[in-house]
């Protein structure tokens, strides 16, 4: 079901006798994450022509997000010499390049015949005088804030290299109340805290929810039956599930790449737990781990060859690979302090932890045969990583000694671009959703 | 859910926990109910929550990311075993607990193996195992709220909870 409506429009009359304008090749204006540090692009963002507001809050809204990717400046409104008033034709780029905008978005919102909302924006290169990208959108009014993320993955994408992230939900463990009495519900939001709303009432422990790579469904442990377990959510209809009907607590729950499989941990009457698989369809489960031990945190490579999880087997919790059919797992932790919550990147070329040294917690990355560790933040108490869908971006939750209740952070690869997400109430346990459909 | 109803029980019990949370140092403890009050005080009658709760002590500490049972706990469960012994018309439920200096699915992990740590030395101290019902919490149910040792020692806890039975 598509829900956006997009497409790419050719006005090569638009720029001057440059017929293969929007073909990418030519252009000036880029970025490379690669590099250790990235000076953020200066970009300009004109409030998009519109009949009323909408066209300024989707500018906002694109501004807001490539703001806090940290990967560009956007220049002060304040700074613009030229006027758009007719986001179609070329603008002037000499006052564009004189003001150091490298690069400019402009935009037109209006109103089609039927009541939708059509969304047009350009991007251009000032210093080569060009269009980079011209898209236009239809969709119902209330989506806008959906086409304003949209746009701003197009940009970033195309200044980048890289797809974005913006046009994704966040889903995470709403907390209210006191701490030796939380109450916990899973909430569900927009990337950049919009559009919050709650998916549980509050009557049970909620936790560890994590989204479905396929479906618009979430699996989460929940102690709404006698035991804590694992379930299925449906976010389009509500309704939920209980995944298999083990005799002890299940938790841990992360599924497969292909959405097909829930990997967890299930414990076992002796008080250890152990990783098993479940294969949704037939309900078939695997025992994957046997160790006297705890076993938990598994979480698939992205190609579904392969687990990492955290174990105690060695005496304190370390992160093992192993193959996702099971079998020898291999420590790929080492350093001082114990390690856990490993999640793998969805480019498959980095492990998120959470490590425990020296009385702080710290959440760091490193490769998937432990070597580079790199430590991203440190802190009092912060845990649970999980990756924007293009693996650049980290988000966590902590807590600072002496507060009432924990908060979501959002870090970038770097280190150096931490930004905290806003939440309704005190939140945990964020899971990023794949980039929407 | 069962500490309120606890409490509602047995009134006096809301007196006993008034009066500690004054005499604690202030507002780093803020008990639940009974049941969180832990060892001394006034026991109740013979075979009752109350006398199992304060006179025989519901519930023991670990070390850190510890689930062997300690000396000091070695005592309080054997008091337990004896007295379920000899209380046979109870079923109980271990509620396992970690503190708050570990992650949480781990720490789930953990504290599902310290409520089965306590489970198994009532099982060989004589408590049928079929009267033993064990649930973790992971670091999600702490009684002590401060942001140092003071508290999470507290919380590293297994709580031995009686589901029924006449008292």
């Amino acid at each position: 079901m598509q829900i956006i409506l997009r497409a790419t429009f050719l006005i090569a009359t638009l720029v001057a006798g440059l017929g293969v304008a929007v073909l990418p090749a030519r252009a000036v204006v880029e970025i490379d994450i690669n590099k250790g540090v990235v000076e953020p692009l200066p970009i300009a963002i004109t409030e998009f022509i519109s009949a009323d507001g909408t066209g300024a809050e989707i500018a906002s809204v694109v501004e807001a997000d490539l703001r806090r990717s940290g990967l560009f400046a956007p220049i002060e409104k304040g700074a613009f010499i030229e006027k758009i008033s007719n986001p179609d034709a070329a603008p002037r780029f000499q006052d564009w390049t004189v003001i150091n905008a490298q690069a400019l978005v402009t935009g037109k919102v209006s109103e089609t015949a039927d009541g939708r909302l059509k969304a047009e924006f350009r991007l251009w290169d000032t210093y080569a005088g060009q269009q980079l990208i011209g898209e236009q959108f239809f969709t119902s009014k209330d989506k806008w804030r959906r086409v304003a993320h949209i746009i701003a993955d197009a940009i970033y994408q195309r200044l980048t290299g890289e797809s974005g992230y913006f046009d994704t939900r966040i889903v995470y463990v709403d907390e209210s109340g006191p701490r030796n009495n939380r109450v916990k519900r899973l909430a569900i939001m927009d990337q950049d805290g919009a559009n919050q709303r709650f998916l549980t009432d509050g009557r049970a422990i909620v936790l560890t929810p994590r989204f479905s790579p396929t479906r618009q469904e979430i699996t989460y442990m929940s102690y709404e039956g006698g035991q804590p377990q694992v379930y299925l959510l449906q976010l389009e209809t509500g309704q939920r599930e209980l995944v298999g009907n083990f005799p002890g607590m299940t938790f841990a729950p992360r599924f497969s790449p292909n959405g097909q499989q829930i990997v967890m941990s299930l414990l076992r009457d002796d008080g250890n737990s152990n990783i098993f698989a479940m294969d949704l369809r037939s309900r078939n489960t695997t025992r994957l781990t046997t160790a006297n031990a705890i076993d938990t945190s598994p979480s698939y490579s992205p190609d579904g060859s392969q687990i990492v999880f955290t174990s105690d087997r060695g005496g304190r919790a370390q992160i093992y690979v192993m193959s996702a059919s099971g079998g020898d797992p291999k420590r790929i932790s080492f350093g001082d302090g114990s390690y856990s919550t490993p999640v793998w990147s969805p480019r498959g070329d980095l492990i998120a932890f959470t490590k425990q040294t020296r009385g702080e917690f710290q959440i760091g990355v490193m490769r998937t045969d432990g070597s580079g560790e790199r430590i991203l933040s440190s802190g009092f108490l912060q845990e649970g990583p999980t990756w924007s869908p293009n693996g650049r971006v980290v988000m966590f939750f902590r807590q600072p000694a002496g507060s009432a209740g924990p908060q979501l952070y959002s870090i970038d690869l770097t280190g150096r671009n931490e930004q905290k997400i806003p939440t309704a109430n005190y939140g945990s346990d964020p899971a990023w959703s794949p980039l929407l459909e | 859910m069962l500490s309120i109803a606890a409490i509602a029980k047995h009134p006096v019990s809301i007196a006993l926990v008034a009066a500690l949370a004054l005499a604690g140092c202030a507002n780093k403890q803020v008990p639940n109910s009974a049941a969180d009050i832990g060892l001394g005080g006034a026991g109740g009658p013979p075979g009752s929550q109350q006398e199992f709760t304060v006179s025989v002590g519901d519930r023991i500490f670990f070390d850190l990311d510890s689930s062997s049972i300690r000396a000091d706990a070695q005592q309080v469960l054997s008091r337990q075993a004896q007295w379920l012994n000899k209380y046979q018309n109870y079923t109980i439920t271990v509620e396992g607990h970690a503190d708050e200096r570990g992650t949480r699915e781990y720490n789930l992990a953990l504290g599902a193996r310290r409520a089965a740590s306590a489970r198994d030395f009532l099982v060989a101290r004589g408590v049928a195992a079929n009267r033993i019902r064990t649930i973790s919490y992971g670091k999600e149910r702490p009684v002590a709220t401060c942001d140092d040792i003071s508290c999470w020692s507290q919380n590293r806890r297994a709580v031995t909870v009686l589901n029924g039975g006449s008292s």
